[in-house]
């Protein structure tokens, strides 16, 4: 095989002078997709990146070579570089909705690179990303460049990037985190017209992602990455199967945690804590959620699954009171809850607590934890002085953080220690529901593993219930013990865990089930292949984008 | 369909916006009426000076209308306006539009030449600042604007003429304009008000051009746009100044707005016959219908280009403009 490109000592500074990308080495040959996988910060954009010779405003490029087709591209002047970027290496980016221009429509877009660069008349570039919607399969390929990208969907934009980015026929597509912001179900569209895209035009393809079972299905080699450094290279499979750094093991028995599960029992739900009776909650005119009922026992864990839109967080925030439902009824243990939290009581209100996504959103950046921690349990409970600091390092203690960081402020910590503190900031109130928005989705894969392990042992020792809000059944099956389904606003299935992974009771969650990745390679050509079978599948989706994919 | 929805849709948002402008209108005429009529001092008392007799003074107001209650000339005084008459002036007995419309339109001449001037000044400023952002370029024209935005216009007017008029020579410090005057003439009269006039409200337009570019500047589709390859200047002009134009035009608005609005300053600085000149000696001669007519034409202005600027706000926003 032919190489392409090649990556030689690679080093990238941020302008304070920390090192973001210690001395990587790297070859791609024509036709290959290579892998690169990490946490954030582990510097995998700041690599795809350096490929164009472009670095993010307060970083820079400091040293190596990058040598595309044997010409280092750090040799060149402005105007060679530019004359590659997007000729030769070309960059697909995570948002697509951020990454197109609102003012300007999708052709337009997509044609510039070409005409810019001077490769093609106005009308060639046209007619060829009239060609590559086709092979994207994108809807009225000849009109569909009119349309402007808040016109269009999500999975839609997504592949309109990729046509953009494959328009000069670049030699090298730096994919990066393409499908992440997608819901399952269209990622998987999207991932199958990268792969088709790929092959289609013997591109070679750097494609950078977090998800391990995402990548295990389109790269046929993997470099895992950590603080900027090579942790381990490989073979896909290899990776996958016989991972030799402890860090790519511990990053694969996530994944496959995910995949597994762990084994729960239905508990016994007599007592019931939360009582959602045909609850609608509107935005306008628009009814977001639709006669929503479903109850939790004390001590009982509940998923709510959903794609993005389909009301699970609108659901949530009724139940905190945080937008009043239009009609029907939230009852604690029995009790009716005032439909807006502003008119309930303060025990009402201490009883329900809610975790947010973002933790670096969720807390006040100029207060210290232990102000923050300590709030609720002088509010709820009148704590003050020595009592309040002995109740506060005992709450950072059981959500495992040093009682020292009481004193430090939200800055200063990590992503995983700040959601933790905000577990502690619910926990301080003593309540007997707590509400986690996609508590772990802002987090890395094994950073998410650790939150959740925390919540499944708080839960055992407080008997606590939750309500568990999250589009990732990984983590359905990894804490629940009974799922809610949301498509749309209405709830579609319900039952205990292990049932209805079993005997998935609604073809949504099964079309669910299936689209979540899993690391065996393969196993996208599978899923399509049963889907292409069975059209009638395809019809539960909203879009029906992409239904005929491999055709 | 759906374009035709978006018509629908898009006229009634515009007729909306006009008929908000309108009503503002209508509550700043109640406001300067009432206003100008709880001024200290009684038109009767100014008119008649020295010779002021009680009965005199009972005459004149009847005569004037001035015994009728307040509400009731406010209506009046409206219906006139919306006819197109604005009554009579006090101080001179003619016809308050007679006595206003060839200063309004000395005024309008110099809004409009500094107008001319420096909006495209001001938005080629800004773009190349924020081109060379924390180049030279840059930090002079921000010092610059900084140092015009902080300093009154009479001052900057003031400087100007010492300047220019005082020590070079080079232009009247006065700008009486007559008649009899040539074109040439008459420019070099006005070279100074317009060049005060362009120095205040360039720093505004520039400053917020500058940076509403830069804010799109960082956005990841601009980031996109480079690594498409394409050079600084296509990048600048085809992918952010359309995204950044929305709060550009609101402060070229807001600045043309001042231009006639502000102007009395340095109408007064120059000694320029123009309408806000006019405005002073008026409420200095208590001729109540000639102010009340100045503050409507400078309210009618400001109200009409800020409605206009959110009307083109409207229009260039790709997201209003076509729906989904």
């Amino acid at each position: 095989m032919t190489q392409v490109l090649r990556i030689e000592g690679l080093r990238v500074q941020s302008a304070s002078g920390d090192v973001l990308v210690h001395d990587v080495d790297l070859e791609l040959a024509r036709g290959e997709v290579l892998g690169l996988i990490g946490e954030s910060g582990a510097g995998k954009s700041t690599i795809g990146l350096a490929a164009l010779t472009y670095a993010r405003p307060g970083c820079r490029i400091v040293g190596g070579r990058v040598l595309l087709g044997g010409t280092d591209l750090r040799g060149l002047d402005a105007a060679g570089r530019r004359g590659v970027r997007g000729a030769r290496v070309a960059y697909v980016a995570q948002s697509a909705a951020a990454a197109f221009n609102p003012a300007m429509s999708l052709l337009n877009q997509v044609c510039e690179g070409p005409v810019r660069h001077g490769l093609m008349s106005r009308a060639q570039a046209r007619e060829r990303a009239v060609e590559a919607f086709r092979a994207l399969d994108l809807p009225d390929p000849h009109r569909f460049g009119e349309r402007y990208p808040h016109q269009v969907s999500g999975g839609q934009l997504q592949r309109a990037m990729a046509a953009m980015a494959i328009s000069c026929q670049p030699d090298v597509l730096v994919l990066d985190e393409p499908t992440t912001a997608l819901d399952v179900t269209t990622q998987i569209e999207v991932l199958a017209h990268l792969k088709k895209l790929i092959a289609l035009y013997g591109t070679a393809a750097l494609y950078i992602s977090h998800d391990l079972a995402v990548v295990a299905q389109i790269a046929d080699r993997i470099i895992v990455l950590r603080h900027g450094k090579i942790v381990e290279t490989g073979p896909t499979q290899a990776i996958l199967t016989s991972p030799k750094t402890e860090y790519a093991r511990a990053l694969v028995a996530e994944r496959k945690a995910a995949e597994l599960g762990v084994k729960t029992r239905e508990r016994d739900r007599a007592d019931t804590v939360l009582t959602v009776e045909d609850v609608t909650v509107s935005y306008g005119r628009r009814d977001v959620v639709r006669s929503a009922q479903f109850t939790i026992a004390r001590g009982e864990i509940v998923a709510v699954v959903g794609e993005s839109g389909s009301g699970k967080t609108t659901l949530a925030y009724a139940i905190c009171g945080l937008v009043a439902a239009r009609a029907g009824c939230i009852s604690f243990e029995g009790a009716p809850l005032a439909p807006h939290y502003t008119r309930r009581t303060r025990e009402e209100l201490r009883r329900i607590q809610l975790v947010f996504q973002l933790p670096d959103v969720a807390l006040n950046p100029r207060h210290s934890v232990g102000l923050i921690v300590g709030r609720p349990a002088a509010f709820y409970f009148g704590m003050k002085g020595p009592d309040l600091k002995v109740r506060v390092a005992e709450l950072l203690v059981s959500v495992g953080l040093d009682p020292s960081i009481a004193n430090r402020y939200p800055g200063q910590l990590s992503g995983g220690q700040k959601q933790r503190v905000c577990i502690a900031r619910a926990l301080a109130a003593k309540p007997d529901l707590i509400v986690c928005d996609e508590v772990t989705s802002a987090l890395d894969p094994l950073v998410g593993e650790e939150i959740l392990k925390l919540l499944r042992r708080l839960q055992e020792d407080l008997a606590v219930a939750y309500l568990f809000i999250t589009h990732d059944l990984g983590t359905v099956r990894r804490v629940a013990h009974r799922v809610v389904v949301m498509l749309d606003g209405s709830i579609v299935a319900q039952g205990a865990v292990a049932d209805i992974f079993d005997r998935p009771g609604h073809p949504y969650f099964a079309r669910l089930m299936a689209s979540a990745p899993q690391m065996r390679p393969g196993w996208l050509e599978e899923v399509l292949k049963g889907r292409a079978g069975s059209q009638g599948d395809t019809s539960i989706a909203r879009s029906g984008t992409g239904s005929h994919l491999l055709e | 369909m759906g374009r035709l929805n978006w018509r629908g849709s898009m006229s009634r948002l515009l007729v909306q916006r006009a008929g908000l402008g309108l009503l503002t209108l209508v509550a700043i005429s109640a406001l300067l009426f009432f206003g100008t009529n709880m001024l200290p001092g009684d038109v009767a008392a100014a008119l008649l000076g020295q010779q002021a007799t009680p009965e005199a003074l009972h005459n004149i107001r009847e005569a004037l209308g001035l015994n009728q209650p307040a509400w009731w000339r406010y209506l009046r005084w409206l219906s006139g306006v919306l006819h197109g008459d604005f009554g009579v002036s006090l101080a001179s007995g003619r016809s308050v539009a007679g006595a206003l419309m060839p200063r309004l339109g000395n005024t309008l001449v110099l809004a409009l030449l500094a107008g001319v001037i420096s909006v495209p000044l001001a938005v080629g400023l800004g773009v190349a600042s924020a081109m060379r952002e924390g180049g030279i370029f840059d930090r002079l024209t921000s010092i610059l604007s900084l140092m015009s935005i902080s300093v009154p216009e009479f001052f900057i007017g003031y400087v100007l003429v010492v300047v220019f008029a005082a020590n070079l020579g080079w232009l009247p410090s006065l700008a009486m304009i007559n008649p009899g005057m040539s074109l040439g003439e008459r420019l070099a009269a006005i070279t100074l008000p317009v060049m005060t006039l362009v120095l205040v409200v360039l720093a505004h337009m520039l400053r917020m051009t500058r940076s509403s570019l830069l804010s799109v500047m960082s956005t990841p589709y601009i980031e996109m746009a480079f690594l498409k390859g394409l050079n600084r200047s296509t990048v600048v002009l085809r992918h952010a100044l359309p995204n950044a134009a929305a709060p550009i035009i609101a402060v070229i608005a807001l600045n043309l707005g001042y231009l006639v609005v502000g102007v009395v300053v340095v109408e007064v600085v120059f000694v320029y016959p123009g309408a806000g000149q006019l405005m002073v000696d008026s409420v200095a001669k208590r001729d109540l219908p000639l102010v009340q007519a100045c503050g409507l034409v400078f309210a009618a202005t400001y109200v009409g280009l800020n409605t206009i600027a959110d009307m083109v706000a409207i229009l260039v926003n790709p997201r209003l403009k076509i729906p989904r």
